[in-house]
């Protein structure tokens, strides 16, 4: 073969094999952009229903309207502007409400004065909170647009209240989702880490080889089973089994969800740590039985200390499957999206309220981007949980095998 | 006198770390006995679901009767889709990564991504795929963007037991071939590659095994609620198995009935992913024996 060509190949094939090599890397920092681009563009929207506006009297000191106050406001729980910031009551004026001030006429067959009546109406009365189309918007305006609803860090992270598609102004509170998610997760950690560990400890010291050559890939197979199949386990079995038990109205709760990650984190927890407890050196833990130490005391004192990161790893890993997971949690949970009390409530998880709606926000809507948002909240969080891991890991002897 | 007691402690002590042994060992015998539950308690409910005309069959009257027809052959069709685009990519990069990249900040580089991408939730890969692909390329829900979006997330998993297939290759061969004056293609190609083939083999029927059952990607890239015919075309919107049964045991319109489809599907995925877990063992153990003999 021409040696020029042979080498020319040889390049060629190693310049293919590196783009390959770059894909992985091409994926994250495109997941990252897309994510945070559409998540980030929900604090620029407005939870205010498309093409409306809301314009109070010039005399209002009031210059912004968060979208829980808009929603108090039309409920009539905030009925004063002193909550706001301002003075008086609120006068609450809807389009609806134009004819207690105008007759037909004055208005005009095909509401050609509209726009001018609704002017006049928000610059004589001072206490007037007025939500209107904004075609309907007058070009000489005599009150006072608001910036309203907008969508802030607060009202999101701080916002009880998940409710999407309310009218007049979507409620995006991602708290109650934040908090199920944490409820969930760590009760299925609580659940699955004693259970785990114990497995783990049964497998790496005390088990026969024969037994282990067994139980391992049983366990194994475990983490195979896909989690729509978990959800619907956990839907005809737990769940009827749960409400029976406490006697609940639904059994859908957060437990239900619990108990279900719990048993899908197992595997990773059971192998993760029994990994950790296995690379203690049989020279240890000889040591130890030759001065004469108990094999638990040996245990306790010698293997579960050295394989600490390991574990650790394994728990927190753990919590990082259970945050991440949509389709079970979506099946058992109930999905109501409050702040929980207890967990034999039923919860929201985020990646089952991005599951759940997804398919119905309307496309580059508010709420979409606020399903994105929601997307930035999971990736940061099992990032978080993936870099302390690799923390732990590596600043440790234990490496994963 | 104080020898007795000693023989006791020594007797308390011995009985209660039997006793700690015994409990241990219970917990992982539940656990085993968890797994077992869950998958005897879908195959005895869905064993008398399953028949020919269940695997052959369109769904009927609202998915109350009928078969699962469409959404195997969708399963199909996004398991084939996602492997075409991730197993070449994988092994490729995965070579690159073991055969051809320094240690260095690169190789650091790509393996923290990697890592990284695998620790996405899959949800989230849900997100992105319907962002990139349905939305801003404009292949709408269609079995494209669904392989894709299922590709990338196999990804990961394909790169990392490639490279371990390839780790597994003792050096003594690459340095043999590279001694006779073979380039680093060639030796790769015609030495590394066949000796690893049957463990990427491997890899690749584990990508399957997590592919098939897997649902939140599909959610928003390709999945169709009831579509009682078969894709014509890579833009073709398909059913597929997991989506099929969270639809049915959830949201149809009679759940009640459906459910022996539910168990059926349940059934019929479960099997596909065990058969994928077993062959996949299988054929590590068979090879990884017969390797180590040359």
């Amino acid at each position: 073969m021409n040696p020029f060509f042979k080498k020319f190949s040889e390049k060629f094939i190693e310049g293919l094999l590196m783009i390959s090599g770059t894909v992985t890397s091409l994926t994250v920092v495109l997941i990252v952009f897309f994510l945070f681009k559409e998540g980030i563009s929900v604090f620029n929207k407005k939870a205010v229903e498309e093409g409306y506006v809301i314009a109070v009297n010039k005399s209002n000191k009031v210059n912004s309207i968060s979208p829980e106050d808009i929603k108090n406001i039309f409920d009539q729980k905030i009925t004063s502007w002193k909550d706001l910031g301002g003075k008086d009551s609120i006068i609450l004026f809807r389009l609806e409400d134009i004819s207690t001030y105008f007759t037909d006429e004055q208005i005009g067959e095909n509401f050609e004065r509209l726009p001018a009546c609704i002017s006049r109406v928000v610059d004589s009365i001072p206490q007037i909170f007025a939500f209107f189309p904004e075609k309907y918007m007058d070009k000489n305006f005599k009150g006072k647009e608001i910036e309203a609803g907008k969508i802030s860090f607060n009202t999101f992270f701080g916002g009880k209240e998940w409710f999407p598609t309310a009218q007049p102004a979507a409620q995006l509170g991602a708290k109650p989702l934040i908090l199920g998610t944490l409820w969930v997760s760590l009760g299925a950690i609580l659940l699955a880490l004693p259970l785990g560990l114990a497995a783990a400890i049964y497998m790496s010291e005390i088990a026969k080889d024969k037994v282990r050559r067994v139980m391992k890939p049983l366990i194994e197979l475990l983490a195979g089973i896909p989690s729509v199949v978990y959800g619907f386990f956990g839907l005809v079995v737990i769940v009827p089994a749960i409400q029976k038990l406490f006697n609940l109205p639904v059994g859908e709760t957060g437990l239900a969800g619990s108990i279900i990650l719990g048993i899908m984190a197992l595997p990773t927890i059971i192998t993760i740590s029994e990994d950790a407890m296995r690379n203690t050196p049989r020279s240890m833990k000889e040591a130890s039985l030759a001065l004469g130490a108990s094999k638990w005391q040996t245990i306790c004192r010698v293997v579960i200390p050295h394989s600490i990161s390991g574990i650790t790893a394994a728990a927190i890993l753990g919590i990082g499957r259970a945050i991440g997971e949509t389709m079970a949690v979506l099946m058992v949970t109930g999905n109501a999206a409050v702040i929980p009390h207890s967990i034999l409530e039923p919860m929201r998880t985020i990646p089952a309220t991005i599951a759940a709606e997804l398919g119905e926000a309307p496309n580059g809507g508010v709420h979409y981007k606020a399903l994105f948002a929601l997307g930035c909240i999971l990736f940061v969080m099992t990032l978080v949980i993936n870099l302390t891991v690799e923390f732990i890991t590596g600043s440790k002897k234990y490496k994963k095998h | 006198m104080k020898q007795v007691d000693e023989n006791k402690l020594a007797k308390s002590k011995k009985r209660k770390q039997s006793l700690a042994f015994f409990m241990f060992g219970f917990i992982g015998f539940v656990i085993v006995g968890i797994l077992l539950t869950v998958l005897s308690f879908i195959v005895f409910k869905g064993v008398s679901v399953i028949s020919w005309d269940f695997i052959t069959k369109m769904p009927e009257e609202g998915m109350t009767r009928g078969g699962i027809y469409p959404a195997i052959i969708g399963t199909l069709c996004l398991v084939g889709g996602s492997m075409i685009f991730a197993f070449p990519i994988g092994v490729m990069a995965a070579i690159y990564m073991n055969e051809y990249v320094r240690d260095g900040i690169i190789k650091k580089i790509i393996k923290q991504m990697t890592n990284n991408l695998s620790g996405i939730p899959s949800i989230v890969f849900g997100l992105f795929g319907m962002a990139l692909f349905v939305n801003k390329l404009g292949f709408g829900d269609s079995i494209l963007a669904g392989s894709l979006t299922l590709g990338l997330l196999a990804l990961p998993v394909v790169i990392r037991t490639t490279e371990e297939a390839l780790k597994g290759v003792d050096d003594t061969f690459r340095h043999a071939s590279l001694g006779l004056g073979a380039t680093k293609w060639q030796t790769t190609r015609r030495v590394v590659l066949p000796i690893a083939f049957p463990n990427i083999i491997t890899g690749l029927i584990l990508s399957v095994g997590r592919v098939s059952g897997e649902t939140a990607p599909i959610l928003f890239t390709v999945a169709a609620y009831f579509l009682p015919k078969l894709p014509t075309s890579i833009f073709d919107q398909a059913m597929a198995l997991p989506y099929h049964l969270y639809v049915i045991s959830t949201s149809g319109t009679n759940i009640e009935e459906s459910r022996p489809i539910a168990y059926g599907t349940a059934l019929v995925l479960i099997i596909i992913v065990l058969l994928t877990n077993i062959l996949a063992n299988f054929l590590r153990k068979y090879f990884g024996k017969k390797v180590k003999m040359n």
